[in-house]
């Protein structure tokens, strides 16, 4: 199915905030087996000067999924999900997430493409505190495979 | 310049992909369910992405002996890394060789990952900040 290229260049509303648990980031430590001290311990997070334990580099995406659902949820898109597969990630970051971080998600889509019957779909997600300060930013390429192909 | 990390072999069972999508909130029945991966054409239950491209930024943060040492971090997702049902599961391996030191004196590092032999990622790489 095609999707809806004027979704292309589209901003939508900040989403609910989302509060960065201590615990929530030792799991997500924990699960992908990062045993840095920063991301455990609030000691030693605090002597980098932080106020709590730092989160892995690609834990924001626990929260920008979430997030882009806002985009490729919406049956006007046309996204077919059974048939999508992640085509490409990207994480830019002003600074560490961290365990007490207060944070909304401002989803954009940048492009949208159609090459040799696969549709491509690029989400920008900018994460900032409930302030306005910047945290990080993903870019989240989905590909919905075309019906010939496995 | 070209410095490198030793290669990291990780090794991955079907409980870290459960204990990866409890943590992550990913639940897609295709990191988990055999019938429904088959259903949609991959060889078997497959590795989250994500959860690749995590293990790939343990390399990139052991390499800056920080963990909170990356400022950009991108990759491609080239091919699935399929997770048999045993208690061996599959190795990823992974490579980390410095590509540039920038003008600020962060360091561009490329970045692989390979499983079975066949590239998994294309295009990965991190700049990490000195602490």
């Amino acid at each position: 199915m095609p999707l809806d290229q004027t979704f292309a260049g589209r901003t939508w509303p900040p989403t609910e905030t989302y509060l960065v648990g201590r615990e929530k980031i030792r799991e997500f430590a924990r699960a992908i087996g990062a045993t840095e001290a920063e991301y455990h311990d609030p000691e030693a997070a605090r002597a980098l000067g932080y106020p709590d334990v730092v989160a892995p580099p690609t834990f924001p995406v626990t929260i920008t999924m979430a997030a882009s659902r806002q985009v490729i949820n919406d049956p006007t898109l046309g996204l077919d999900y059974t048939r999508v597969v992640h085509g490409d990630q990207k994480f830019a970051y002003t600074r560490p997430m961290v365990a007490g971080d207060a944070v909304v998600c401002v989803n954009t889509v940048d492009e949208i493409t159609t090459r040799g019957g696969h549709w491509f779909i690029t989400v920008r997600t900018e994460v900032r505190t409930e302030d306005g300060e910047p945290v990080v930013t993903a870019w989240s390429k989905l590909v919905q495979r075309g019906e010939e192909s496995a | 310049m070209g410095d490198v990390l030793e290669p990291q072999t990780f090794r991955i069972t079907r409980a870290d992909l459960v204990r990866y999508a409890g943590a992550s909130g990913d639940f897609n029945p295709i990191h988990w369910s055999e019938r429904t991966a088959t259903g949609v054409g991959l060889p078997g239950v497959i590795a989250h992405g994500m959860f690749t491209m995590a293990l790939v930024g343990r390399a990139a943060t052991a390499w800056a002996g920080a963990g909170d040492a990356v400022k950009e971090f991108s990759v491609r997702f080239s091919r699935p890394v399929p997770v048999p049902d045993t208690d061996e599961g599959t190795e990823v391996i992974v490579t980390a060789a410095v590509k540039e030191v920038t003008e600020n004196g962060d360091t561009r590092l490329a970045l692989t990952a390979t499983c079975n032999g066949d590239k998994v990622l294309s295009l990965a790489q991190a700049l990490v900040g000195k602490r």
